[in-house]
């Protein structure tokens, strides 16, 4: 699915200049931050509002803010190599390095820091979709079962049951014996208390 | 019969086991808000523009010192929209353009950007570059237009643009490059197309420049010459006036320039006002035909009438703040003037050309935590009977914004809290017999019906609403905000100075402001003019013997910018917000090292030194002189001369040998010295462990049930140098001219224990220490990737005090005395790591007891929080660890670090500008407090092993106390059965 939409996406984006020559000093990159439409929004936390991503260029020199359409740009920039972030609630995205180069400007170099992967143009895209929270199950009787009341439940229908079964095939005077035992230890037992519980 | 029911208390046992086993990954979506809150502010509001259009909603528009633009409801108070720049591209103006656009000017004049009114969207943005530093100023006239397009006028860098108010395209431009031109107003007269620029020129030369607004040709140029010069600023009092002050500030200039003609006056002050002495500032306003100037402490208004004729409007001892102009209709221009009066402000709105009468005059009470008045910005509506009414914002001393409509505040908010300085932690009080406590649970039914509410949502059996109400429920919970101390210690108080000398309380439970106090002491006042708070410290926390004295903190501030200005001491207790005492003290504040010593009041100790390396004892009283005489020689501490790269360890002498004797003052030697090589390395980064951070265990058992002896010391200081060429950003070196070494030093004897380097590395570098380890951030220009590095030491000295035979027939030296003169045997081991983001900030958690394990808090560079196990951070990791590896908890070794999105602990929130990350030990072990903050605040409790020694919040009792019931039954009806079959037998 997404590496579908990434196809659809390359073979629809123009042509977006990257790295050209300002006028007076230094160099201008521009670039686009694409967010694939109709990709995983159903399940996002928050749809990624456009107005709040920022472009950042090394690590906080410079912020910029997107226009309608996805363009960012950076002005002055020096010859070197620069990495650009996108910081997008809901998405992530690699770092992209940058290389503006002082002897041929216009010329493009970028390459995604996390995977390597060269990028032909500036066109950033959120590597994958970030869910902040985990997914509550929807209620089913394993869960009841599962859980500690539930296993509680079973084991004292496993108990109240199965027990039985077991101190019939046991030996009369043996059981009399055990729990002539455990009368004598002293063991303090939720039938020593009840009405008649000293009698059996 | 007596076996089975004794499974019961059994059951109930192994039932509260599993349930703290049950794991608490992280957060689902319905617990937001149960234990994190999050505050946005915006900082202390530089400049305000109202959109009051009939249509829409009502805003304001607002540009701030913490670098925000943001669009608040004008209604409430509440943030439309808000962005943060960075931190170069300070802004310097915004406006509304059409209607419908925020047109912001910022960095220096350079960036224009546009906004979408509504949402905050940007439309464009436009880069205007000119030949020189200057001014800027930007103009967004209504009625200049270039073939049907809005005009925006920006005068920056040397240069006037006309730019398009639609796309953000340069219409027209034109220079001004004469050499020392100095711009102070672009002026655009209504009703015509002439823009008029003027400005000093060579100190003093008055140069006008008259410019055809719709296609930017000079038109004319004139100028004077006026032999004494100018001072400052100038103001406008008309469209073709305005007034200066002379060099020596004593003489005011009256400049009009009507068609094109220069005209001087001059009125010497001392004309209008006899008792003026010393020079006066003109303070920057836009009314017209008045303007106001500030000798000593009287505000003098100043009306211009006719050809340059002044006369005194109305002088006044009392604090006032002006607004601009704000135009009524026919031409009719308004201004808001607040004076303050005791506890009161007065407000009054005048028209510019009738100073003795008021449209509106009014008195509100003002909290006097709230300081002075520092900006009003006016805006007028009309009332249903077609007069003016009119609303006032006002921005005061502790940078809160309020609204002022009708006599009263509708809406304040506190945007101090943006620019957060230090913060601390307080306990709340003990909860006492008698106090009362807010009822928590009204009776038992209520109670019942709650939890079978959270049972139903638990088997999803409940519809919206009951969701709806479930969710109310948890999140008010009046049992998290409660005034007194909790047997967990989740409720704590957080007390933050912020940079207008303001101290907040907040509560951790909800983030409510308990109380705030704006420091007097960092009031500005004649022997302090410019007074900043540096930080806060514990000063009293009563627990043992002094349990009826509240809490204290030390705020530690000074009086001007360097750091040899002289400084102040203030003591706050923490309960009440009251001002205990404050000091003003002789010597300044260079460190401040807080001692591991406390009086019999629990005071503690504090040894303050000043520029000339004396040491100052605080509190001066003989019982901790005595304390402190005791721990003389075990003082040491160490100093860091950033700028030429020297670290000194320091330790006590004798006594002050100044004119004064002072027994609490005391001289210091050096003892050593690590010299960095200025050509060759920078200090960027130094780090040392917190004071109170608590080791649980100074062995680690690894696999094979071998033991490693972690070297734990509180006396280690980290410290990071660069190649002074890799100071830069990212991108301005080459990997082979740069690199970064990063040091261990021990600040009592100055030995380096370790030094490693990294080719190819530059800062910036962020790094935190705990226990024996320290993990720091950097970026490495190789891979081009920042990279996560841990250094883990352990003490060699110990490894042989494994035999058990030994430590029976004392032959261990567990004992040993720790001498300057040994070497330490210290054996590091360390690993690097990629990591995907930028770093703000890093912190690590703590915990009462140091035995839950660790968890770094990583701020990245989109103000999030990342929580990262110190598990993916063990320099032992390896790529195929063994078996028992595998059991002790090593996780395969990887080139890069995880992000896995569930461990933001600031889930899908942004703490706008992250600034720094405190964390704070709860009384559960379990669990750490986490403090996030920046522009916005955001506090949450986190669990890195998950809480093992509680209930979670989500724990359903209601199901517990059914289950019992239901057990109970069975219990019954069981022996009820068996009893029936036991006669029954018997009868056979």
């Amino acid at each position: 699915m997404a590496s579908i939409a990434r196809l659809l996406l390359l073979v629809l984006l123009s042509t977006a200049l990257t790295v050209s020559s300002g006028s007076g000093y230094g160099y201008t990159i521009n670039g686009r931050v694409k967010i694939p439409q109709g990709l995983g929004t159903a399940g996002l936390v928050l749809p990624g509002k456009m107005s709040n991503i920022k472009v950042i260029l090394n690590g906080g020199q410079i912020v910029s803010y997107l226009r309608p359409d996805g363009y960012f740009s950076f002005q002055n920039i020096p010859a070197g190599t620069h990495l650009i972030e996108v910081a997008a609630i809901g998405y992530f995205f690699s770092p992209v390095r940058v290389d503006v180069s002082a002897r041929n400007p216009g010329k493009v170099q970028a390459a995604l820091t996390e995977n390597r992967r060269g990028l032909s143009e500036l066109v950033l895209e959120p590597l994958r979709d970030e869910k902040y929270y985990e997914i509550r199950e929807p209620f089913s009787i394993m869960n009841v079962v599962k859980s500690p009341m539930g296993l509680m439940v079973g084991f004292m229908l496993v108990v109240v049951f199965l027990m039985p079964k077991l101190v019939e095939n046991m030996d009369p005077e043996e059981m009399r014996r055990a729990q002539e035992e455990m009368r004598n230890q002293g063991v303090p037992s939720l039938a020593s208390l009840l009405p008649g519980g000293g009698r059996n | 019969m007596a076996i089975r029911s004794f499974f019961v208390p059994f059951l109930l046992f192994g039932l509260y086991f599993y349930s703290s086993l049950s794991p608490v990954l992280s957060l689902y979506e319905d617990q937001v808000g149960l234990m994190d809150w999050h505050q946005q502010y915006i900082g202390k509001v530089k400049q305000a523009v109202f959109s009051t259009q009939k249509t829409g909603r009502r805003r304001v528009i607002v540009s701030t010192e913490e670098n925000v633009i943001a669009s608040l409801d004008l209604r409430h108070g509440e943030i439309f929209w808000r962005h943060l720049l960075g931190s170069d591209d300070v802004i310097d103006g915004i406006d509304i353009g059409l209607g419908k656009y925020v047109i912001t000017l910022s960095s220096g004049g350079s960036i224009l950007r546009s906004w979408n009114l509504p949402d905050g969207q940007m439309v464009w943005e436009s880069y205007l570059q000119g030949p020189k530093h200057s001014k800027s100023f930007l103009l967004v006239p209504t009625n200049l237009k270039i073939e049907k397009d809005s005009v925006i006028v920006v005068f920056s860098n040397g240069r006037l643009h006309a730019v398009s108010c639609i796309d953000g395209e340069v219409l027209w431009k034109k220079d001004f490059e004469a050499e020392s031109f100095e711009v102070q107003q672009v002026i655009k007269p209504p009703g015509s197309d002439l823009i008029y620029v003027v400005g000093f020129a060579a100190s003093s030369q008055f140069e006008m420049y008259q410019i055809n607004g719709r296609n930017g040709e000079l038109l004319k140029h004139e100028s004077t010459t006026f032999s004494s010069g100018f001072l400052g600023e100038v103001s406008l009092v008309s469209s073709e006036t305005v007034v200066a002050l002379d060099s020596t500030g004593s003489i005011l200039l009256t400049i009009s320039f009507q068609n094109g003609e220069i005209s001087f006056q001059q009125t010497p002050i001392s004309n209008l006002y006899e008792h003026f002495s010393g020079p006066a500032i003109i303070i920057p306003s836009s009314v017209p035909g008045i303007f106001a100037i500030k000798t000593n402490a009287i505000t003098i208004f100043i009306r211009v009438i006719g050809e340059g004729m002044l006369e005194v409007a109305e002088k006044t001892n009392h604090e006032t703040a002006i607004s601009d102009s704000l135009p009524l209709s026919e031409g009719q221009q308004a201004f808001a003037l607040i004076q303050h009066a005791g506890s009161e402000i007065h407000l009054a709105v005048k028209l510019a050309h009738d100073w003795d009468g008021n449209l509106l005059k009014e008195s509100i009470k003002m909290n006097q935590q709230r300081g002075l008045v520092h900006k009003v910005f006016i805006n007028n509506y009309i009332r249903t009977d077609k007069s003016h009414g009119f609303r006032v914002l006002i921005v005061m001393e502790d940078h809160s914004l309020l609204l002022l409509q009708q006599g009263t505040i509708v809406w304040s908010r506190e945007d101090g809290l943006a620019s957060i300085i230090d913060v601390t932690t307080s306990e709340l009080p003990v909860e006492r017999d008698g106090v009362s406590v807010a009822k928590v649970e009204h009776n038992l039914f209520e109670w019942l019906k709650g939890h079978m509410l959270k049972l139903k949502g638990t088997l999803m059996l409940a519809s919206p609403e009951d969701v709806a109400l479930i969710q109310s429920m948890r999140l008010k919970s009046s049992e998290k905000s409660k005034m007194t101390r909790d047997h967990n210690g989740f409720r704590k108080l957080l007390i933050v100075l912020t940079r207008a000398g303001k101290l907040f309380a907040l509560h951790t439970g909800d983030g409510h402001i308990v109380w705030s106090h704006l420091l007097r002491s960092l009031h500005k006042s004649e022997p302090c003019q410019s007074p900043i708070g540096l930080n806060l410290y514990q000063w009293q926390v009563p627990h043992h013997h002094a349990m009826d004295e509240n809490p204290s903190v030390l705020v530690v501030s000074r009086c001007g910018p360097s750091s040899d200005a002289p400084g102040v001491l203030s003591f706050i207790d923490t309960y009440t917000g009251n001002e205990l005492s404050s000091l003003s003290l002789a010597h300044a504040v260079a460190q401040v090292i807080p001692l591991p010593y406390t009086d019999s009041t629990e005071q503690r100790l504090h040894l303050l030194i000043d520029s000339d390396k004396h040491a100052h004892l605080y509190p001066k009283t003989s019982e901790a002189l005595s304390i402190f005489k005791r721990e003389f020689s075990n003082i040491y501490w160490y100093s860091v001369e950033g700028h030429n790269g020297i670290i000194k360890g320091h330790a006590l002498k004798y006594e002050c040998t100044g004119k004064v004797a002072d027994e609490f003052c005391f001289d210091t030697r050096e003892l050593w010295s690590v010299v960095f090589p200025s050509e060759s390395e920078k200090i960027i980064a130094t780090v040392t462990r917190k004071l109170n951070e608590v080791v649980h265990t100074q062995a680690k058992v690894i696999a094979d049930q071998d033991v490693m002896y972690k070297y734990i010391s509180k006396n280690l200081l980290f410290v990071v140098t660069v190649a002074p060429k890799g100071c830069g950003e990212i991108g301005s070196v080459t990997p082979e001219e740069s690199w970064l070494v990063a040091y261990l030093i021990d600040t009592v004897t100055g030995r380096i224990l370790h030094r490693v380097t990294h080719h190819g590395a530059q800062g910036p570098v962020h790094a935190v220490f705990s226990e024996n380890w320290v993990v720091y951030h950097y970026f490495n220009l190789r891979a081009h990737r920042y990279e996560l590095s841990v250094i883990e030491l352990y003490d060699q000295s110990r490894a042989d005090n494994k035999d058990v035979w030994k430590l029976v027939l004392g032959k261990h030296n567990l004992t040993s005395p720790i001498s300057l003169f040994s070497r330490p045997e210290v054996i590091t081991k360390s690993q690097s790591y990629f990591f995907t983001h930028s770093v703000k900030a890093i912190a690590v958690t703590s915990t009462a007891k140091g035995i839950t394990s660790k968890q770094l808090l990583i701020g990245t560079i989109g103000d999030q929080v990342l929580a990262l196990d110190k598990r993916f951070l063990d320099p032992r990791r390896s790529v195929n660890p063994t078996q028992a590896e595998k059991e002790e908890g090593i996780i395969p070794l990887t080139d890069s670090l995880p992000i896995i999105p569930q461990s933001y602990v600031t889930h899908a929130l942004r703490v706008e500008g992250l600034r720094g990350i405190i964390t704070v030990p709860a009384k559960l072990e379990s669990t750490t407090l986490v403090f996030a903050h920046g522009v916005d605040l955001f506090f949450t409790q986190l669990a890195p092993s998950r809480t093992y020694d509680s209930l979670t919040e989500d724990f359903n009792y209601a199901l517990l106390l059914i289950t019992i019931v239901a057990l109970v039954a069975a219990i019954f009806v069981t022996w009820r059965l068996s009893e029936r079959k036991e006669l029954q037998e018997k009868w056979r």
